[in-house]
């Protein structure tokens, strides 16, 4: 066994489990911790695909920014914990559990039927290559800098849009 | 063995489908947009997956703007979720539903 | 004058939109008499130009078609608005434009004063419209247009006091009984039109009648086409089993009565067998049903007048017998001897009802003969003019009735046979006997009514129509002088009608193997029953009025039968009418038309009512059930992929 399959296993098994978690918590508060460590090991999935401004990225940005917004939210608004999981609606959940995992086996029966492995083999310097910032920022400054640009309005949109919405009437 | 691009994307599909049975589980409206987010993350995590096997940094840009707007409308959301609890006092999905017939 | 004959169809037409446009607007009484009635009397006059012009021409080219338009044209049908104009629509419409006149002119004074004058000349208008369409049509379509329009004519006609009582129901009903009763005829008219563009591929007459002999179709076809289009005369022309419209027709004005149920609309059927006279040719046993019941009705419908009381009654129960007497004609052969009498009858029986309607006036509205009595030195003129039309009816030479009669019995006898003329004999007999018990009663003996009535003789307008059809009445017959009296002449009106019906003729191949002799003796026979059946009427009601009394009293029975016309409507009733009004309202109209018609149509409004309501309930602003619905939909998806993977 190598480093690489060992970390695939290690952050992979973390990510699923930590998400399961996170939606099975009465607690909301709860459900966000896991959900910061369920982006922590996505980054750590990032490192081992090689992309580093990603994973780099993941963290500052969702893990660092948006999570800690909504641990604000949470705390703001105090919600009242949820009862306990199965005890509300239990036929509409354990429906919902079973269309997914319908759902689930359709994609997995689709993504083997397709056998991308046998056509896409790894060039390991070509993603190392693709990986690093300054290929990442070649692209986004000639070829795509109208979306780059376009990010901006609707972040600037965002922004205001969110002020609006949450500030209090002035009486 | 080898990692192959099967086993990342298997993982991806799992953690959408888990979002997916977040979204229609959950009775608190937040941890609903928590299940989004994680949703989102799962796209993410196919397009750096094939990013990184077809060595072409074109996935990893596209990355970059979906975290743009995923952020941008976590801002928004919870803004509105804001507004909501203002008016009704409740976080709580299915209290929310005068948009009915 | 012959291409003008188009004219005489569509002024009356244009008299009708006229008076019946702007007539409510027209407060002058008398305009909308002209108008109305002069229509009728150019179109007359255009009749007889044609008349003159087509006597100067020799026989071949007698016959000349006059076409308007072409109205249907498909595939192989192809029926025009056309008009044939020969020897036989030529007499027709003489008689339909001439006693149209003098019956609009005589309506000019009689309707004086009714608050519906306009509508009356506006219908009586569309309704010469409609006749002169069937006796002028040259194919069988356009026939039934006028057939159906003279039908609609007579239900609004007698239906013109629509708001009032009529023996036992009211007006209303006996013009819906009119006109239902047509209607079956009607249906028959068309199966036979169906066959016979079924048989021979045309609805046009020339065409059909040329192919009738041509072609090689069996008996039994031609057997069906009579007997269907008799159906439908049977219906029009009020023979048995469908006479029963015709007493009760008369709910209407007099003048209707006597143009439409005397002298024109009844007698569209006779006029349908003469022209498609080679049809009824190549069915010999249709011939021989038609003249059985020509005879029955003529025999039977006399014997209810004997003992009617309603001065109308009488005269339209001697319609429906006369009318049998044409049909005997035509059943034996003597198809222009029908036409003989049809124009003959058209004067007298005008005559007659339009005689009673002056009577019926000065009484003011009485029409119980048992309420009249020596009204003769109070209305002279109505009285001599309807004894001229009596003595024509009873068959009196010198008289049109006698030479029209005699003639129709002379070929039943020659043609059909002892029984046939026997039948005609008898009728001719109670014809006789009770148009003078009709004649006495009313004009004669004792006067039998009461202090309040005034009765006085009728103003010009209304005696001098009655003056001229008796004068018609009177030299009316010489034109059809048989040929025992006129020798070489021959037949004269025989002659001029021979080339219509000579394919007929020569198809039926009678022969006249009796002599003159016969013939002579006959005609001094039936002179002799109708002298002596008026003695004996003048013996009872002039005489010895108490006999009719105590025989109605012995034999309570047979004067019970035919009092009630033989129960002929009750049987009807019985058998037929209330078991379909009892089917209709209890199934029809509860089951059928409530339940499962209103049933179905609201029903499946109900249906997406429910429909709707429940999908409605999809939307139940919860958002995670939209997603799940999604989600739902993903599967669907991803299943439809991979099965074309």
């Amino acid at each position: 066994m190598n480093i690489e399959v060992f970390l695939f296993f290690l952050f992979g098994i973390v990510a699923a489990v930590t998400a399961v978690i996170m939606i099975t918590r009465r607690n909301p508060v709860i459900s966000a911790l896991f959900l910061i460590l369920n982006f922590a090991s996505l980054a750590g999935l990032y490192i081992t695909l090689n992309a580093q401004f990603i994973a780099v990225t993941q963290i500052i940005v969702y893990a660092g920014a948006i999570m800690i917004l909504f641990l604000f939210v949470l705390m703001l608004l105090r919600p009242e914990s949820q009862k306990k999981f199965f005890e509300l609606n239990p036929k509409t959940k354990i429906f919902a559990i079973i269309v997914a995992f319908i759902v689930f086996a359709q994609l997995v029966y689709m993504i083997f039927f397709a056998s991308p492995s046998a056509n896409i083999s790894k060039d390991v310097s070509k993603s190392v290559e693709a990986g690093t910032i300054e290929a990442i920022g070649r692209e986004l400054f000639t070829n795509y800098v109208v979306p780059f640009e376009a990010a901006g309005f609707l972040l600037l949109a965002a922004t205001i849009g969110a002020l609006v919405l949450a500030k209090k009437k002035f009486d | 063995m080898t990692i192959t691009i099967e086993y990342y994307l298997i993982l991806s599909a799992f953690m959408f489908l888990v979002g997916v049975v977040g979204v229609l589980i959950n009775r608190n409206a937040i941890v609903v947009f928590m299940s989004i987010e994680l949703m989102l993350n799962s796209a993410n995590l196919t397009l750096v997956t094939f990013s990184s096997f077809l060595g072409n940094s074109i996935g990893q840009l596209f990355v970059f703007f979906v975290m743009t707007v995923a952020a941008a409308e976590a801002a928004v959301g919870l803004a509105i979720i804001i507004a909501i609890f203002r008016n009704k006092l409740t976080v709580n999905i299915d209290e929310i539903n005068i948009l009915k017939w | 004058m012959r291409d003008l004959i188009y004219l005489t169809v569509i002024l009356p037409l244009l008299g009708f939109l006229i008076n019946g446009i702007f007539g409510s607007k027209i407060k002058n009484e008398k305009l909308i008499g002209i108008i109305g009635s002069s229509v009728v009397g150019i179109s007359f006059l255009i009749a007889l130009g044609a008349f003159f012009e087509t006597l100067a021409l020799p026989v071949e080219q007698r016959q000349k078609i006059v076409s308007l338009f072409s109205w249907m044209a498909v595939g192989n049908l192809n029926v025009s608005f056309a008009f044939q104009v020969d020897q036989l629509s030529l007499v027709m419409a003489l008689v339909v434009t001439g006693v149209g006149f003098i019956i609009h002119v005589y309506s000019i004074g009689y309707m004086h004063g009714d608050r519906g004058y306009w509508r009356f000349f506006s219908y009586m208008n569309l309704f010469i419209f409609a006749m002169m369409n069937l006796i002028l049509a040259d194919n069988f379509v356009l026939l039934f247009l006028g057939w159906e329009g003279v039908g609609l004519c007579s239900y609004l006609l007698i239906g013109f006091w629509y708001d009032r009582k009529f023996e036992k129901s009211t007006v209303a009903d006996a013009s819906k009984k009119a006109f239902i009763v047509n209607r079956i005829g009607d249906f028959g008219f068309l199966l036979g039109m169906f066959l016979i563009y079924m048989t021979f591929g045309s609805l046009n007459f020339n065409e059909v009648f040329s192919r009738a002999l041509s072609f090689n179709v069996p008996t039994y076809v031609f057997g069906f086409i009579a007997i269907f289009l008799f159906i439908g005369a049977t219906g029009k022309s009020a023979q048995i089993p469908l006479f029963v419209w015709l007493p009760d027709a008369m709910a209407g004005p007099t003048p209707v009565s006597a143009l439409i149920h005397a002298a024109t609309m009844v007698t569209a059927g006779v006029y349908m067998v003469a022209r498609t006279s080679i049809i009824y040719a190549s069915a010999p046993q249709i011939m021989m049903v038609i003249a059985i019941v020509g005879a029955l009705t003529a025999f039977f419908a006399a014997t209810v007048g004997i003992v009617q009381n309603d001065i109308k009654k009488v005269l339209a129960y001697s319609t429906v017998s006369q009318l049998g007497y044409m049909f005997l004609a035509m059943g034996v052969g003597a198809f222009s001897a029908g036409i003989f009498h049809v124009m003959t009858h058209a004067f007298f029986k005008a005559l007659l009802f339009l005689a009673a309607g002056s009577v019926i006036h000065s009484m003011q509205e009485e029409q119980d003969i048992q309420k009249f009595g020596g009204l003769k030195k109070y209305m002279p003129r109505t009285h001599i003019t309807f004894l001229i039309a009596a003595l024509a009816i009873s068959g009196i030479p010198p008289l049109s009735g006698f030479f029209s009669k005699d003639e129709i019995l002379w070929f039943s006898f020659a043609n059909g046979g002892l029984f046939f003329w026997i039948m005609g004999a008898g009728t001719a007999m109670i014809t006789a006997f009770y148009m003078f018990r009709l004649y006495i009663l009313t004009f004669d003996g004792k006067e039998r009514f009461g202090k309040d009535k005034h009765p006085h003789e009728s103003p010009s307008i209304i005696t001098i129509p009655l003056i001229v059809l008796a004068v018609l009445s009177v030299i009316g017959g010489f034109i059809g002088i048989p040929e025992v009296f006129s020798g070489e002449h021959g037949n004269q009106f025989h002659n001029w009608l021979a080339p219509i019906f000579k394919d007929a003729d020569r198809k039926l191949a009678y022969f006249s193997m009796h002599s003159h002799t016969t013939e002579i003796l006959l005609m001094v026979l039936s002179v002799v029953f109708a002298v002596s059946a008026i003695w004996f009427a003048r013996y009872i009601y002039l005489k010895n009025p108490t006999i009719a009394t105590d025989t109605a009293k012995r034999f309570k029975g047979l004067y019970n039968l035919l009092w009630n016309k033989y129960f002929v409507d009750e049987a009807y009733d019985a058998v037929i009418v209330n078991p379909i009004v009892r089917t209709s309202s209890s199934f029809l109209w509860k089951i059928a038309d409530n339940k499962i018609i209103d049933g179905v149509v609201n029903g499946s409004a109900k249906l997406i009512d429910i429909i709707s309501a429940n999908i409605r309930k999809l939307q139940n602003g919860v958002a995670q059930f939209y997603a799940l619905v999604m989600v739902l939909g993903i599967v669907a998806a991803f299943f439809w992929i991979i099965l074309s993977l």
